[in-house]
């Protein structure tokens, strides 16, 4: 179903037609903004109410997500979320929802194996320690590896629609810029020229200095063994290049939509805002935009505000008026000051929040100038840990 | 132990979006006030640092924005050019030609060269003591135990070569718990109460850097005792609604729900806190930072931080 699918036009802008339409829907925006669970509650949405196969693709090693989505854990190879689940919290969905985690080592072997040009080599790669550093630890991988297993999944599975959560980066750009510098590195003058001297000994005039630093700063043995794993790497050179051209063709394509998230909070949403620009500028799909936390609308309500300063300024006379029919609900409750500290709180909580919707609506209405579809999310009030709490986010962004 | 503003080294770290440069400035400008001379350093060059202060861009080269506290923006490639100028005494601008490509080659081919050159200024400064205090605004949770590791990740990698010489000071510097120490923000939120107690074991397990402090950053205020939240519910409840209109001449619902609202926000955060108490080793402190209701994250906001912050230190 999925290969058979016309992937465009789609009448109008809506959250939902890009549900329906995309193949690949990309959830980024700054860390802490509930990105993980913003991209698993569009994929229940997606396997609610467009039906096919969904995979949700996270970074983010939440045990809660897992228990969400009634998986006893998430790994590597996907995982359809039993429709036992789904039954259980009232829901009948017309598709299957699949999970998979990220796991950036296993899936950096993966690709070795893939492209390795014979046992040895792959071999060769998988025991050397730089390899092992670099796949393990080495933070710039994430975020290559990250799109690498899109593509890949992508290619090969038969899901209808992927949600993929991206990895938290220290800019959020980082991920997109990825397979292109990991292009650039391998094809990189510099990379043949670490590699001349482990060959041939050969040092002209204009590589020495290079040298004489490197050695110096680094000593000879490690210099040896970065040049061994480039030049084992060089093998798979083409395969990479490629690769990682194919994943930025696949970002780019119309297939592909990308959902900024964010929160109203001064940081976040600078951020945010950014990277929506950025999106354009690079003409990639900025399908969505969705707010997070937002504070409920009446805290903006002049008329309200106006009642609260008169709860608080006139806080001992309404006490008093007040606490006669309070001693009648129930024993202890009409004693006068204590009421005037209950109302004097009420009023004044209601204050301070207010300060908080005003600005954050003022800030929203900045991004109101982005053309793409604006949703909002209320500030929910319990923690979301099953699958019926994201359907609740998902039906506040997709309705 | 130690306290907080005695150390020489302090890294603050955090989940994403939970205020770690609201925390990192605060600290850096309360020790200020103290008399000391600190230096505040922002990794992730976001440049948030300089809009806390509401001054202008910071740079590698530090500069005094507030009397005694001075700003810098950390910049792997200057730092490597001052390495290389001071270690090697290499007089290198022009004889290596173009040093920023061949410095992005050797950093991304050598995993931890651009970790190290940070974490290798920041020691710097401690050990020829320029300041009293530098406080780090360091990567996130995700990121900073690859960066306090850096060292031992090299030490295992580079047998010989100055490299290797270079990190054994810096080791001595970041493991001694009177000088070092890493501060981890977190909100009273599920996720990052998560990532703070994964944080914690993995700070104890690949790293040498003691967890100095917990500031829980947004805690909401408690609005009611626990009558008064009774008389809170009876205002609320349709029996006495009328009434209550009438005496304030307005209707008072949203006032109720917002309180309602904030109650409960307040409750399901304490079930995290008490979850962060219990997980984190009792011998590391905990500090509690207010919400705060205010129009913009500017210089005042961030005077007002410290200022809970010094309360929070006992001062």
């Amino acid at each position: 179903m999925a290969r058979g699918r016309t992937p465009e036009p789609v009448p109008g802008t809506s959250l939902d037609s890009l549900l329906a339409a995309k193949e690949i829907v990309v959830a980024c925006g700054p860390g802490g903004v509930g990105k993980t669970t913003t991209a698993a509650a569009a994929g229940v949405m997606a396997a609610l109410r467009h039906g096919g196969k969904v995979l949700v693709l996270t970074v983010d090693p939440a045990r809660r997500l897992a228990d969400a989505l009634g998986l006893d854990g998430i790994g590597n190879t996907e995982r359809r979320v039993p429709p036992e689940a789904f039954r259980a919290a009232g829901l009948k969905p017309r598709g299957q929802l699949w999970a998979a985690m990220l796991d950036t080592k296993e899936s950096w072997d993966a690709l070795i194996r893939r492209h390795a040009p014979d046992e040895q080599t792959r071999d060769e790669i998988l025991a050397n320690p730089l390899y092992q550093n670099i796949s393990g630890r080495f933070i710039q991988s994430h975020d290559y590896i990250a799109m690498e297993r899109l593509y890949e999944i992508h290619s090969e599975s038969d899901y209808d629609l992927i949600v993929v959560d991206t990895p938290p980066t220290r800019n959020a750009l980082d991920f997109l810029d990825a397979p292109q510098r990991l292009a650039d590195f391998f094809s990189s003058r510099l990379l043949r020229w670490l590699i001349v001297p482990y060959r041939s000994k050969l040092v002209n005039v204009a590589t020495k200095p290079f040298y004489q630093i490197a050695d110096r700063i680094l000593g000879t043995q490690f210099l040896a063994d970065i040049s061994e794993f480039f030049i084992l790497f060089q093998s798979m050179y083409d395969g990479f290049v490629e690769r990682a051209e194919a994943v930025g063709r696949l970002l780019e394509d119309r297939r592909t939509t990308f959902m900024v998230v964010s929160t109203l909070e001064g940081v976040p949403l600078r951020e945010a805002e950014f990277f929506a620009h950025e999106l354009i500028a690079r003409r990639l799909h900025l399908g969505a935009i969705v707010l997070n936390k937002v504070l409920p609308a009446y805290l903006q309500d002049a008329g309200a505000a106006v009642v609260a300063e008169a709860m608080k300024e006139r806080a001992d006379e309404v006490a008093a008026a007040m606490a006669p029919a309070l001693g009648q609900v129930a024993d202890g409750l009409g004693d006068e000051a204590q009421v005037r500290r209950v109302l004097v709180e009420v009023a004044e909580s209601f204050l301070n929040f207010r300060v908080v919707a005003l600005r954050e609506a003022e800030e929203r209405s900045h991004l109101a100038d982005t053309p793409e579809v604006l949703a909002t999310v209320p500030f929910f009030d319990t923690d979301i840990y099953d699958l019926a709490g994201l359907v609740r986010l998902g039906e506040q962004i997709w309705d | 132990m130690t306290d907080l503003l005695d150390l020489r080294l302090v890294f603050v770290t955090g989940k994403g979006g939970v205020g770690k440069t609201t925390v990192a400035s605060a600290l850096a400008l309360f020790a200020s006030q103290q008399g000391k001379r600190v230096l505040v350093c922002e990794v992730d060059a976001k440049g948030d640092v300089a809009g806390f202060f509401e001054a202008s861009p910071t740079s590698f080269r530090e500069k005094e924005i507030l009397p005694g506290l001075f700003a810098m923006t950390m910049d792997t490639e200057a730092s490597l050019r001052e390495y290389l100028k001071l270690q090697l005494r290499i007089p290198v601008v022009g004889r290596i030609g173009p040093l920023a490509k061949a410095f992005d080659f050797v950093a991304t081919a050598a995993p931890g060269v651009r970790e190290i050159l940070t974490v290798g200024k920041l020691c710097y400064e401690v050990r020829e003591e320029h300041y009293d205090l530098v406080v780090v605004d360091a990567p996130a949770s995700g990121h900073i135990v690859g960066q306090l590791a850096a060292p031992q990740a090299i030490n295992s990698l580079v047998k010989v070569g100055l490299i290797r010489t270079q990190t054994d000071w810096m080791l001595a510097i970041l493991s001694d718990p009177d000088r070092t120490g890493l501060v981890a923000v977190c909100t009273p939120e599920e996720m990052p109460v998560n990532e703070t107690i994964e944080l914690a074991d993995r700070v104890r397990e690949q790293t040498t850097v003691r967890l100095a402090t917990v500031v829980v950053n947004r805690v909401l205020p408690e609005l009611f005792g626990h009558q008064e939240e009774s008389v809170f519910d009876a205002l609320s409840g349709p029996g006495l609604r009328s009434d209550l209109t009438a005496s304030l001449g307005g209707d008072p619902t949203p006032l109720l729900d917002a309180a309602r609202l904030a109650v409960t926000m307040r409750r399901t955060r304490s079930s995290h806190l008490e979850r962060l108490r219990a997980e984190i080793d009792p011998a590391v402190p905990m500090l509690y930072l207010p919400y705060l209701f205010t129009r913009s994250h500017g210089l005042r906001t961030t005077r007002q931080v410290a200022a809970s912050l010094g309360e929070e230190l006992g001062y």
